[in-house]
């Protein structure tokens, strides 16, 4: 049976056409990727490097810088072979430029497709000391990554007339349905709420939650619901208590993560994460560049050093993880030191902020 | 810390004595595991195992390994390191500045997978009067070792990556070697890779080593090269070296010998394991520690007012870890 098994395993390896390679961890210590990105990515990363540094965490980055300028996507394929190589980046958000002709592709959504980094997740939690509308918030958004609407098929049929595909397959929702049942027993979660349209998207969100039942039906200690996602908007802002788990295809899970990062206090503060079979990449939840507040030392960090700590966890350093989460969480109930001006109130300098006193 | 054989137990002494003047925040776990002495049972391997698992990285002499046969194939030191997995070998060979040899400002890399190839242990007698050894290359093992080597390139800024081999007469063994090692090669587009022929790299090694930046190999060819480059730049007594498995690191001496015959005489010279240390601070992330270890070390040896006799003068080895 377990022969069975792996030689299904290594068939499967052989259909996939490439073999992945072990990642780069010699003698506990680990090689990371860091992409530091345009906007607030470079100095957000610095500050993590840095914290990291203090905190003896065995980690080394390599780091990969993509220009965004540029025409050529020379860059971005470094950046991926890097982390082929390594296994697990740590990414600030990388500048799409709009006046680009349609051939050029977002480098971030390049990124994860051809890693394959098909769930995205994210975890919206109150944080002590950050006041917000609502308490006690405790959401996990997992987010189908690779295609629905972000398929980059759009083509003028006829002059004046756009058609933009958003594709749906089965496979993927598949993978993506159980990738989220999986986590929510393993985090010992009781409801599932799938997000969709299938009362006007009637075939393409419908495959969506036709694979959503028929995985539920796998997970009998799980509950199981669906919500439509002009509703779930509403729901979200009146009562978010109500959400435990949530699955969703692509264009629902960019627009419902940042209504809960909304919901918690802002852009500054939740980590995101995204998870293909063989890659990790971790980044802040609402991959902003912050451009406008770029250089100036006033960008919230907290999202991506706990980005960093969804990083630890995912190569197993849980002490260190843990370590600096609880470190960050103590920083925020102080009062004194509270860092951006539009979220948290009283202004501070992130520089001072990461720094141990 | 395993002390091992022959001078082992003298260099310890030194690290542990610089280490105390340095007040390095480091404190060693000892456990003496020898054949020679009869120090070595499954219960002692177990304990230095149990010690690994908890401290995850050592450092380490040699562990004498008598030459007869008596019924084990495998010596102690290398179950060690199958048990703990540490497949890649890596020797900087770097020349020390004010010592003088035939190469200087040497700065080459030579990485080893230690955990199969000729050191697999399977030997028998076929037909009376015909031994049998194999060596064991698989495509699992070339490819994390030469994974390795290229992450080590990439980790260090190295430009380039020579793998060694004997392809042309092992065409199927050291022929899937090399074709890992190609493969792997592929997902590190910005360094170069060549290959080269065992005894032509051993020739190029004493004529012109300056071409080469890091050597990657199987097992046999990087025992006998790690020597060879050692010699380049002053002997066993001055290259430090580090095996590595995914989660243990043992720091030790680039070419592993005992030394048996120096033992008593303080004249085994400190520089290797001490260097070795240095290496095995940083990657303790003790930075500050490790490059005033290996600064003191570097700048004793180039103000050459204090030598030991294998780097020409006359002089006791107990002064020159003192001076520390």
């Amino acid at each position: 049976m377990v022969v069975l098994f792996l030689c299904l395993i290594f068939l499967f390896f052989l259909v996939q056409g490439q073999i992945i390679p072990p990642p780069a961890k010699y003698g506990g210590r680990h090689t990371v990727t860091l992409i530091p990105g345009d906007g607030i990515g470079p100095e957000l990363v610095n500050h993590v490097r840095e914290l990291f540094r203090f905190s003896c965490v065995p980690v080394d980055f390599e780091v990969v810088n993509v220009n965004s300028g540029l025409d050529s996507e020379d860059d971005i394929n470094n950046a991926i072979t890097a982390i082929r190589r390594n296994g697990v980046a740590l990414k600030g958000n990388i500048e799409t430029n709009h006046s680009m002709p349609p051939s050029h592709k977002s480098r971030n959504s390049l990124l994860r497709t051809s890693l394959d980094l098909y769930a995205n997740v994210m975890h919206c939690q109150s944080l002590p000391g950050v006041q917000t509308r609502h308490k006690n918030i405790d959401i996990i958004i997992i987010r189908e990554n690779t295609e629905g609407e972000y398929s980059s098929l759009e083509h003028e049929s006829v002059s004046g007339v756009v058609e933009c595909l958003k594709i749906i397959t089965r496979v993927n929702s598949l993978r993506i349905a159980e990738y989220a049942f999986q986590l929510a027993r393993e985090k010992g979660r009781k409801r599932v709420t799938a997000v969709h349209k299938a009362n006007i998207m009637k075939l393409g969100d419908g495959l969506f939650l036709q694979c959503c039942k028929e995985v539920a039906s796998g997970y009998p200690d799980i509950t199981f619901d669906s919500m439509i996602v002009d509703n779930t908007t509403m729901q979200l802002v009146s009562k978010p208590q109500q959400f435990d788990v949530m699955l969703m295809p692509n264009l629902y899970g960019n627009v419902v993560s940042n209504v809960c990062a909304g919901l918690v206090g802002g852009p500054g503060l939740v980590p995101g994460a995204n998870y293909g079979r063989a890659y990790a990449v971790f980044e802040t939840a609402t991959r902003n560049t912050g451009k406008s507040i770029a250089e100036r030392n006033i960008a919230n960090p907290t999202a991506m050093i706990l980005a960093g700590c969804l990083m630890l966890d995912h190569l197993k350093l849980h002490a260190y993880a843990t370590m600096i989460r609880s470190a960050v969480l103590t920083t925020m109930n102080e009062t004194r030191v509270h860092c951006t001006r539009q979220t948290l109130g009283v202004r501070a300098q992130p520089l001072r902020w990461s720094r141990p006193s | 810390m395993v002390p091992g054989d022959g001078v082992g137990p003298e260099l310890m002494t030194a690290v542990k004595e610089v280490f105390k003047a340095g007040d390095v925040p480091v404190e060693f776990e000892e456990f003496h595991l020898s054949e020679v002495q009869n120090m070595a049972s499954e219960e002692k391997l177990d304990q230095v195992l149990a010690s690994m698992k908890t401290n995850r990285v050592a450092m380490k002499g040699k562990i004498h390994t008598p030459m007869e046969y008596k019924g084990e194939l495998a010596s102690y030191e290398m179950r060690l390191r199958r048990k703990l997995d540490l497949f890649a070998n890596v020797v900087h060979v770097n020349s020390l500045p004010g010592y003088s040899t035939r190469h200087n400002n040497l700065d080459l890399v030579i990485i080893r997978e230690q955990t199969e190839g000729e050191y697999s242990s399977l030997e028998h007698e076929s037909v009376k009067g015909v031994i049998e050894c194999l060596k064991i290359i698989t495509r699992e093992k070339s490819r994390r070792i030469a994974k390795f080597a290229f992450d080590y390139a990439t980790k260090k800024g190295r430009s380039k990556v020579t793998a060694v081999h004997k392809a042309n007469i092992m065409k199927l063994a050291d022929g899937l070697f090399l074709q890992s090692c190609a493969e792997v090669a592929e997902l590190y587009p910005k360094i170069k890779y060549e290959t080269i022929i065992i005894d032509n790299c051993c020739m190029q090694l004493v004529q012109n080593p300056y071409q080469f930046d890091v050597l990657v190999m199987p097992n046999l060819y990087g025992n006998i090269i790690d020597n060879l480059a050692a010699g380049l730049v002053g002997g066993a007594g001055v290259v430090p070296g580090e095996s590595y498995s995914a989660e243990y690191a043992v720091f030790e001496t680039g070419a592993r010998h005992p030394f048996a015959q120096a033992v008593g005489r303080n004249i085994a010279n400190p520089t290797a394991m001490l260097l070795s240390a240095a290496n095995m601070l940083r990657h303790l992330n003790l930075e500050y520690h490790s490059n005033m270890v290996s600064e003191a070390v570097k700048r004793v040896i180039k103000q050459g007012k204090v030598r030991t006799r294998d780097l020409g003068v006359l002089h006791h080895r107990g002064f020159c870890a003192c001076r520390h």
